[in-house]
């Protein structure tokens, strides 16, 4: 049984439809990348698996349990984090508070799951105490990757980690990124720039114009011409 | 947008200039200049420096009670992205409900060298809380179902306003169109600050408290759980859903605690001057001048908002009719939006 | 029969034969205008001698009050259902006009009186000169507080409005030598009010022989003529300019800001010019109340008299629509002098709760209309008329 499904997905903003029935699926452990030209519903995928729309049409299981159409609220409980492209930080929050938002739901002292945040991002700890607003891209990017994963989530979704960042960042994002899959979380990814993301995730799917196109492991997309094809570049 | 197209030098100029012009600085020399402006004014009315030193201090006090106000405004607009309109009226229930909590309650004799008793002090232990949840229990019914609807902001002022008066009309049946008053006859200590300017101890205790509830609303907003989601709701309310705060509880807060410190300062105003059902609406208009002045949202900029037109209402009465001190705060808010709209704590344009 | 009768119907005919001109489709001008004529004679006969007089006087002043406050709500139509402006501060413009039309219309107090009233002027123009000034004057304010005001985003502009009501309102109230402040100004002329006394001078005897039964009492009935002329010629006014060139930018603006903007439109200039006219005609109607309630004083243009009511109106109405503005207009008068009838009629249980209770009626009234515009907004937000689709008169 797989960690995540979506199941013949239809959707869109107000009478605007946008997803004309999507299939995807994600293993425990394992990293998914979704790409795609522009326009083509990789973040609509993402904000309707999280619950900020409602599907029209198919069916979202996670953990073997429906989570079609429950709130954000109720989705975070279950282990699914989800790191928004824009906004994704509070940005007159300290770096800590921020943290502290992301596991807002808990009892508990935060102290041990905010030490693993800064084991991980050791630039962040450096800075705990500053305004997130003013940090750059790059930080703010930790920011909020480490705001989504207080709540130890099962699976991490993130809507264009890279996007915005020089090529240095860029780097260092994916290498966190892998370094967090290997601590056993999944990660599904939205991503504009293909090429890398491809060759960090076991598996990838290709959207456009709201349906999957293709599907198959990573390595094998990167070098299909038909990926080539369906967009330029990436 | 298809602009005119002047010289680049010009444009280069203009821009310049606007963004001097719109600085933080530009704002604060603008309220220079105003000190300066009353100043010249009153002096030219023979008004003496132990007078105005006197107004200010009225003013430092009456700035401690829209502040209250003023900080529950701020709230409400921060969370909930809302202009409460009803926030003034609120304030008067506050005062109100205060009086007939006090009529319950045998009259006791002047606490430590003040001008009330102890049942004052029980009434605004009662008041606060009751205001609050009668502050949620109206959004629950109104504006949560606008909110719901994602209503345009027209919508949400006229209910709000609706509030207003609704409120306002309940305060005239239950009370009558008089004055009224917490004690009456009762002797006002009064204590000397500086040379020649005296102030009643009861003035001293509700700057106290003012401060004291200030400190308390900073305490909640900056070490509790609910005031840094009340923060985060402020910066972004959908990244706060997103990462599983329970807004709906935010809000609860949010409205409890603006009610409270409504409730406060419209028992706090009414024990220094009086009561009487319109005083909320009289007060609505400085505090919205207050918030804006110091940037909608902004916790430290009501403050400072507060106490300056605090200030500017009463040294305004040195050279104009005392009636006029709310529309001198008015006319500052105007100033200071024409010079910096986003106010003093904004962010830059 | 009452001798009244006839020129008391004569005097009803002309609003009903307004309201018929507006309400009458028909292909030709002439004909519709004939029908119209004498549907109101016929109409207005029937009511006089139908009605008993009394409860016909009441009718009268209803209308009469009704329309006034429906100028108003017109003229808030421009800058909000139009344009979008959110002025919370009608009462500015409504007493504004008021006063002016009152200095205007009336002369320096004299003698023994003078010692009881102070005026700033008083002109002792006729009636409509007093009307024309008080658009021009509340146009006037409109302009020099647009100024600054207009260009903020809308709760700040509510704000501010809130603000020019409270200025203008305490200026009345605290400057004496103004309008008597806070003291009424008393003795505001009553046009054509010697129709209902000795006769006019300057119209011809004829006129003054059909019209001498009737008595001061009876003069509703010839300000309701004068109100329901003005009313009339606001509305089709305003109906005439939003299908012109002029309404389609303003409509335009309100829609989409930016894209006017870009299409070349100079949209601050626009939202002035709505922002004006609406206070322009918001002038007119505090000079058509002031000469009816002929004492005026700060007190009569409270946020909830001068601004909260005419919102209810709008609001129930339907905004963006000028049928919409006057039956709202009359619907919400409708309730609100309906509620004072129930008022007198609960006057025994409100007795019962308690003895100070029935002297407080009118706060009972602010209380129904507070409850009538949360019940608008949560329940029936577009009103009972929605917006209508406008279509242009000419392209252009």
């Amino acid at each position: 049984m797989s960690l995540l499904t979506v199941e013949g997905v239809v959707s869109g903003y107000g009478e605007m439809q946008v997803l004309r029935g999507v299939d995807l699926r994600v293993e425990e452990g394992e990293i998914v990348s979704i790409v795609g030209p522009n326009g083509a519903g990789k973040s609509t995928v993402m904000k309707l698996i999280f619950g900020l729309i409602k599907p029209w049409e198919g069916k979202v299981t996670f953990a073997g349990e429906d989570i079609s159409g429950l709130p954000p609220e109720q989705i975070v409980r279950r282990g699914l984090c989800y790191v928004p492209q824009v906004d994704n930080v509070f940005p007159t929050l300290t770096v800590e508070e921020n943290l502290e938002m992301g596991a807002y739901i808990l009892d508990e002292p935060l102290k041990a799951r905010k030490e693993r945040v800064y084991e991980l991002f050791p630039r962040l700890a450096e800075r705990r105490s500053q305004r997130a607003g003013k940090m750059s891209g790059g930080e703010r990017q930790m920011v909020a990757m480490g705001r989504a994963l207080m709540l130890d989530p099962k699976l991490l979704m993130l809507d264009e980690p890279s996007a915005g960042l020089a090529p240095l960042l860029v780097d260092l994002i994916f290498e966190k990124v892998a370094e967090i899959n290997r601590t056993g979380v999944a990660v599904l990814m939205v991503e504009q720039n293909a090429k890398r993301s491809l060759e960090l995730a076991h598996r990838g799917y290709v959207l456009a114009t709201g349906k999957n196109q293709v599907e198959g492991p990573g390595s094998q997309l990167l070098g299909d011409p038909e990926v080539a094809r369906l967009y330029l570049g990436g | 947008m298809v602009e005119t197209r002047p010289l680049p030098r010009a444009r280069a100029l203009r821009r310049t200039v606007s963004t001097v012009l719109g600085s933080r600085w530009a704002l604060v020399g603008l309220l220079a200049l105003i000190a300066l402006f009353i100043a010249v004014a009153s002096s030219m009315q023979g008004v003496t420096g132990t007078r105005m030193l006197g107004l200010i201090v009225r003013g430092v006090l009456l700035g401690g009670v829209l502040a209250l106000g003023a900080l529950g405004v701020t709230l409400v607009f921060g969370v909930l992205k809302m202009a409460n309109f009803a926030h003034g009226d609120m304030m008067t229930v506050g005062a109100y409900l205060g009086l007939v909590v006090m009529s319950l309650l045998p009259a006791g004799a002047p606490v430590l060298g003040l001008g009330f008793g102890y049942e004052f002090i029980v009434a605004l232990v009662v008041v606060m809380p009751l205001v609050g949840l009668i502050a949620y229990g109206l959004d629950r019914l109104t504006f949560r179902r606008l909110r719901q609807r994602r209503s345009a902001p027209v919508m949400m002022a006229m209910a709000a306003l609706g509030i207003a008066f609704g409120l306002r009309s309940i305060v005239y049946m239950v009370f009558g169109a008089d004055f009224a008053f917490y004690y009456q006859g009762r002797a006002r200590p009064v204590v000397e600050l500086f040379p020649g300017v005296r102030v009643r101890t009861d003035q001293l205790f509700i700057l106290g408290l003012a401060v004291l509830l200030i400190v308390l609303v900073y305490l909640l907003l900056e070490r509790t759980k609910v005031g840094k989601a009340m923060r985060a709701m402020a910066d972004n309310a959908d990244l706060a859903r997103i990462s599983g705060i329970p807004t709906e509880r935010v809000v609860f807060w949010t409205w409890l605690v603006g009610g409270a410190l409504a409730g406060a300062g419209g028992m706090l105003y009414g024990l220094d001057v009086q009561l009487r059902p319109e005083m909320g609406w009289w007060l609505l208009l400085p505090l919205f001048a207050s918030v804006i002045l110091g940037t909608i949202g902004n916790v430290y900029g009501a403050l400072l908002g507060a106490f300056t037109m605090g200030i500017v209402w009463q040294v305004s009465s040195a050279f104009v009719n005392p009636a006029y001190g709310p529309a001198a705060a008015f006319v500052v808010m105007i100033l200071a939006l024409l010079v910096r709209p986003q106010g003093l704590m904004g962010g830059d344009r | 029969m009452d001798a009244t009768v006839l020129p008391r119907s004569v005097l009803l005919a002309v609003p009903l034969y307004l309201l018929l001109v507006v309400v009458l489709r028909g292909r030709s001008a002439v004909v519709k205008h004939v029908v119209a004529v004498v549907a109101a004679l016929a109409l207005s006969a029937a009511l006089t001698l139908l009605l008993p007089a009394g409860t016909l006087s009441y009718v009268t002043t209803f209308l009469l009050m009704g329309s006034v406050y429906a100028v108003l709500t017109l003229g808030l139509n421009v800058q909000w259902g139009y344009t979008g402006l959110f002025n919370i501060g009608i009462a500015a413009f409504f007493a504004i006009g008021a006063f002016t039309s009152a200095l205007f219309t009336t002369n320096m107090p004299t003698g023994s009186l003078a010692a009881f009233t102070q005026q700033a002027f008083g002109l002792g123009a006729p009636f409509w000169v007093g009307l024309l000034a008080a658009g021009a004057v509340a146009g006037l304010l409109a302009l020099l507080v647009g100024g600054p005001t207009l260009r903020l985003r809308g709760d700040y502009l509510a704000i501010a409005t809130i603000g020019i009501a409270e200025l203008v309102r305490l200026v009345f109230q605290n400057e004496r030598w103004l309008a008597n402040g806070p003291q009424p100004l008393r003795g505001l002329p009553q046009p054509l009010s010697c129709l209902t006394g000795n006769g006019c001078d300057w119209l011809p005897g004829f006129v003054n022989s059909f019209f001498a039964p009737l008595a001061p009492r009876d003069y509703p009935y010839v300000y309701v003529a004068i109100v329901a002329l003005v009313l009339f010629l606001v509305y089709t006014g305003l109906e005439r300019a939003i299908r012109s060139p002029w309404g389609r930018v303003l409509r335009a603006v309100r829609e989409d800001e930016d894209a006017a903007a870009m299409s070349g439109k100079n949209v601050a200039a626009f939202r002035m010019q709505a922002f004006v006219v609406g206070a322009v005609i918001m002038g007119m109607g505090g000079s058509l109340y002031a000469h009816y309630v002929v004492a005026i004083d700060y007190g009569h243009f409270d946020p909830l008299y001068g601004t909260f009511l005419i919102w209810v109106m709008l609001m129930l109405g339907g905004s963006g629509n000028n049928r919409g503005a006057v039956l709202g207009a009359l619907l919400v008068w409708a309730i609100w002098t309906g509620a004072s009838f129930l008022v007198d009629a609960l006057r025994p249980t409100l007795a019962a709760i308690s003895p100070q209770l029935p002297q407080r009626g009118p706060y009972i009234r602010f209380l129904l209309i507070s409850l009538l515009m949360l019940f608008i907004v949560l329940y029936r937000p577009r009103g009972v008329l929605p917006e209508e689709k406008v279509v242009s008169l000419t392209r252009d």
